[in-house]
């Protein structure tokens, strides 16, 4: 394969990646690393090093717009991303002395969550309003979003639970170079009990901040390769925009299935291949 | 200023921030093109042989030489480098609002990235 050849293809799928991880909600990463490794047969720790660097240009190219709605709050993803940005740099360095054959087998077991998190389609807990505790009193972590007009206030609870649930939202980030945003939404509206949509923009909001934690690691091991990187962080981002404008009209419904029976069968491959030790 | 201006100018900050790293990215990667089109890529196995890919004042020596792949790095670089700024603004914005303890914690995050990016180096 030319570089012409392998730059097209490469850009092309990460593109494709990209708008159905906008239009999903659900991120590019999951997608190009699987099908990097798996059909092209690129190095998967080089793939996983693209793919960060993907997840950075998606985040903070998506903040301004998420900042807009009015949901995210500094201060609960602050807080938060001392625990991620930590648990990153032990997941790049982890994924320094750990086979690659173990990477693909982990990765695989995540994309089956992602799957069935994709199918069900799952909203968050409806009613998470509650008083904040004392250290979330002593955070300051409550605030207020928009609900026809009116401020609704919020409480934050649980802080050390969620911190440690962070830590591995970050570590899976840094092995798997993955945004990790469905763990961070399941910590804050299960075990912080953080509105939903207060939840999913702040993880948008701590993605970016996590990713470059481990970026950094890669970059200094020699995982983060232009060849690699530009094409996807290219397709990803120009992918990304699209599926954000077209976004209002999608039907979202078909897509999150097509997109969870994708990752379905991206999944069994990862796992199978790392099984035979052909990842 | 309150919270909402801090993060809605830091959004606007950080889509910047992008745009320019995609140019350069967008750049280097046209100019790799253009002189590399048709060589093979040992796309299975990358064994990034240049050191200087690896740490940043290699990086930015490549791109001062006009070398494309450096030129690519240096805007990987860059959009790494934006949610750092993030972090920075924030911990200035907190500070304008005399908020020590979130100053504080910035502060801890910025610590956490920048020894990850500085390791090794």
């Amino acid at each position: 394969m030319t570089a012409l050849t392998f730059t097209l293809v490469v850009s092309t799928i990460s593109a494709l990646a990209g708008f159905l991880g906008a239009l999903t909600g659900l991120g590019g990463g999951v997608i190009v690393v699987p099908v990097l490794t798996l059909a092209l047969g690129v190095d998967i720790k080089y793939a996983i090093g693209a793919s960060l660097v993907s997840v950075i240009a998606t985040s903070s190219g998506a903040a301004a717009a998420y900042v807009k709605e009015g949901y995210s709050n500094i201060r609960i993803g602050m807080v938060l991303e001392i625990a991620t940005t930590i648990g990153a740099v032990v997941g790049a360095y982890l994924a320094g002395f750990t086979s690659t054959h173990i990477i693909a087998i982990i990765f695989g077991l995540v994309l089956m969550q992602s799957a069935y998190q994709s199918l069900r389609s799952w909203n968050g807990t409806a009613d998470n309003l509650v008083d904040s505790d004392k250290l979330a009193r002593w955070l300051r972590l409550g605030s207020n979003f928009p609900v026809g007009g009116k401020r609704q206030e919020y409480g934050v609870q649980n802080v050390p639970t969620g911190f440690g649930l962070m830590f591995g939202a970050g570590a899976l980030s840094g092995l798997l170079g993955i945004g990790s945003g469905a763990v961070k939404v399941i910590a804050m509206d299960r075990a912080m009990k953080i509105p939903f949509k207060v939840s999913a923009t702040t993880s948008n909001f701590m993605i970016g901040v996590t990713a470059a934690a481990s970026a950094g690691v890669y970059l200094s091991r020699g995982y983060i390769d232009p060849h690699v990187a530009m094409p996807v962080m290219l397709g990803v981002l120009a992918g990304a925009f699209l599926g954000t404008r077209v976004l209002v009209h999608a039907p979202v419904r078909i897509l999150r299935i097509i997109f969870g029976l994708v990752i379905a069968v991206l999944a069994i491959e990862m796992i199978v291949n790392g099984i035979m030790g052909k990842v | 200023m309150d919270d909402t201006r801090l993060e809605s100018f830091i959004g606007n900050l950080l889509r910047a921030g992008v745009l320019l790293a995609a140019a350069v990215v967008l750049a280097g990667g046209l100019f790799y093109l253009v002189q590399h089109h048709a060589d093979p890529v040992a796309y299975r196995h990358f064994a990034l042989e240049e050191e200087q890919l690896r740490s940043l004042s290699g990086i930015g020596l490549l791109a001062l030489h006009g070398s494309s792949v450096g030129l690519i790095q240096l805007g990987l670089v860059l959009l790494i480098a934006t949610p750092v700024a993030r972090v920075v603004m924030a911990a200035v914005g907190f500070f304008l609002e005399h908020d020590r303890l979130y100053v504080i914690i910035s502060l801890i995050v910025l610590t956490v990235l920048l020894f990850s990016l500085l390791d090794g180096h």
